[in-house]
């Protein structure tokens, strides 16, 4: 009994720097999403500031029976789903199609440098976004309002108040600044496919298409179904700089471009209502993290080693 | 067989030059919109063939340099200190998970990967971050909260070192009488240079782009990152006149400001340092993000 207890003490002893070493990160791990986990008590409480935010009353459900009670949430909700699900279907479309272009291309300088510029619009942030867009968009001295739409002989719009343009408008710079990187990943396994197959098609005289159809998609599904499931996992949450940013927080704009972070957002820092925005956060990890599971569980049976756990 | 090879190759050509286009298009657009006179943009609106050129807007973030060129230098800060400090924390805790024989490591690497799938939200992450933390208006707000160390990072280390650091290599090396320490940095960390390149540039990346920490934790000015600043600068152009030295743009005499160009010049500023690198990246951003997304 000693002796084993001896063999513990030496066995941490000598592990001792290694837990060492792991230490600042464990430790932030607390600080930057243990804490934050255990804070969601504030989502059951109604905040009083002259009680302080710990001292503040509980008051059971009452934050979600108000939140599910507006239209708000099912607006947010339809509007995640909605705009994640176009994203889903157009930027598998997109990636795909542009991969399998590129890899068509015998030129290896001009494949490299189409990617290259492909990807410049993952490398920036949403508010450089932004301001792409808004020199398009501009009312007073946008490109579209100035010199596109007078050449067509249509009247100028008020983009950022109307609401019925922009979930096109969304999703287009959702493709733009998401196109480069699905394509990269979609290339790579094109170019992870036997050649041998192609050269046995083409023996038998299959035409290019025939062999896109016939050997390229089929021998890259499992990637696009992986990929796909993974975002599937993330329906509940969006991008908020490209809800927020892009459409310049304008407030005529919410009943097209609101969604869940984002009002998570306005609630937390615009309202000072701290207790709805954490029980919309809550709405949306809980959801969020059983669709995780779910399409995890998906990603399992068709392939083990895609699986995230 | 051959004509039909010739048409695929032309058409993906011209598809690709197209899209290529549509992604360099709005980039050029803002770059020639930053030098364009501002009566030309106002009666004309930003155009790519402008009626007259101007460098005025440079000119103005020259001259009233202070709120630019400080938070330029904040920006710049944040990145290299961010950057380092998380590939430090990062590797430090991805290395011990790679050893597979370290007890109660499955303990702290699910405690990681939990932090994937569920998080705490926006609301509790702020109120823990300011009232705890009292992170508000601090340099630490631009580079702590949520950026510092990812789990994706984390896991993928974790698995470049367990599968191209042999742990015979480990071994003996701790049978020669070398420390964890000493294993870690003249052992790993050199065989690693590649995951230490992709993670430390996807995280540079990150510090250079990041608003959202700006938006929510600070309210100082001269804390501001550029990313902050422009998106200050977006809803509100007297936010510059605001926080001017130029006596004239303070009093609040705003027709000499040419506001329209300035908001692009500034734009063009922050992203100039990237492009100016990204040829010499290109090569591990690619190969990077293949990476990630096959393994995260």
């Amino acid at each position: 009994m000693n002796s084993r207890l001896g063999n513990a003490r030496k066995k941490i002893w000598k592990y001792s720097p290694l837990y060492l070493m792991m230490l600042p990160g464990v430790a932030y791990l607390l600080i930057n999403n243990y804490l934050p986990m255990y804070g969601i008590t504030i989502a059951f409480k109604d905040i009083n500031f002259a009680k302080g935010i710990w001292g503040s009353d509980w008051n059971g459900m009452q934050n979600f029976k108000f939140l599910f009670s507006s239209s708000d949430a099912y607006l947010i909700t339809r509007n995640t789903i909605l705009y994640n699900t176009a994203f889903i279907v157009l930027g598998l479309i997109a990636g795909v199609g542009t991969a399998i272009l590129l890899n068509e291309i015998k030129n290896k300088l001009a494949v490299k440098f189409y990617q290259s510029v492909l990807l410049l619009p993952y490398l920036i942030s949403m508010v450089l976004v932004s301001y792409l867009v808004y020199s398009l968009l501009s009312v007073n001295v946008g490109l579209m309002n100035k010199t596109i739409l007078p050449a067509l002989g249509i009247d100028p719009v008020s983009w950022y108040n109307e609401p019925k343009f922009w979930p096109f408008i969304l999703v287009i710079v959702n493709l733009w600044k998401g196109i480069g990187f699905s394509c990269v990943v979609y290339l790579a396994a094109i170019i992870g496919i036997d050649k041998d197959y192609y050269e046995a098609a083409m023996l038998d005289g299959a035409s290019k298409w025939q062999q896109i159809r016939k050997i390229t998609v089929p021998l890259i599904t499992p990637i696009i179904i992986m990929m796909t499931l993974l975002s599937i996992g993330r329906i509940f949450y969006s991008d908020f700089g490209l809800f927020y940013q892009v459409p310049m927080n304008s407030g005529a704009l919410f009943s097209t471009t609101n969604v869940i972070d984002t009002y998570v957002f306005r609630a937390l820092m615009q309202l000072g209502d701290i207790g709805m925005s954490a029980a919309a956060g809550l709405y949306q990890s809980v959801v969020g993290f059983i669709l995780v599971i779910l399409s995890n569980y998906a990603v399992r049976k068709l392939s083990k080693d895609n699986a995230l756990f | 067989m051959y004509r039909e090879n010739r048409l695929w190759q032309w058409g993906s050509h011209i598809v690709l030059l197209l899209l290529s286009l549509a992604c360099v298009g709005p980039f050029l657009l803002l770059f020639i919109s930053s030098i364009t006179d501002e009566q030309s943009i106002i009666q004309n609106g930003y155009s790519f063939f402008p009626k007259e050129i101007s460098f005025a807007a440079y000119e103005y973030i020259w001259q009233q340099s202070s709120l630019i060129f400080n938070a330029y230098g904040i920006t710049i800060f944040v990145t290299v200190f961010g950057t380092a400090a998380s590939l430090l924390i990062t590797s430090m805790l991805a290395y011990p998970l790679s050893r597979r024989d370290l007890p109660g490591g499955n303990i702290v690497a699910f405690l990681l990967f939990f932090t994937l799938l569920f998080n705490g939200g926006l609301a509790p992450t702020y109120i823990i971050y300011t009232q705890l933390f009292h992170i508000k208006n601090t340099l630490a707000a631009l580079i702590v909260p949520g950026l510092l160390m990812n789990g994706f990072s984390v896991m993928m280390m974790r698995g470049f070192f367990m599968t191209t650091v042999p742990s015979s290599v480990l071994e003996s090396a701790s049978i020669d009488g070398a420390t964890e320490f000493t294993i870690y940095r003249k052992i790993v960390l050199p065989l690693s240079l590649p995951i230490l390149a992709v993670v430390g540039l996807l995280q540079g990346l990150m510090y250079w782009n990041d608003w959202f920490n700006g938006l929510i934790y600070l309210t100082n000015p001269k804390l501001y990152s550029l990313q902050t600043v422009m998106n200050q600068l977006m809803s509100n152009i007297q936010f510059l006149a605001n926080n001017s030295k130029v006596s004239s743009l303070a009093s609040g005499s705003m027709q000499e400001l040419p506001s329209e160009a300035f908001r692009m010049a500034i734009a063009v500023i922050s992203i100039a340092p990237i492009m100016i690198a990204y040829p010499f990246f290109q090569k591990y951003f690619v190969k990077g993000l293949a990476f990630g997304a096959v393994k995260g």
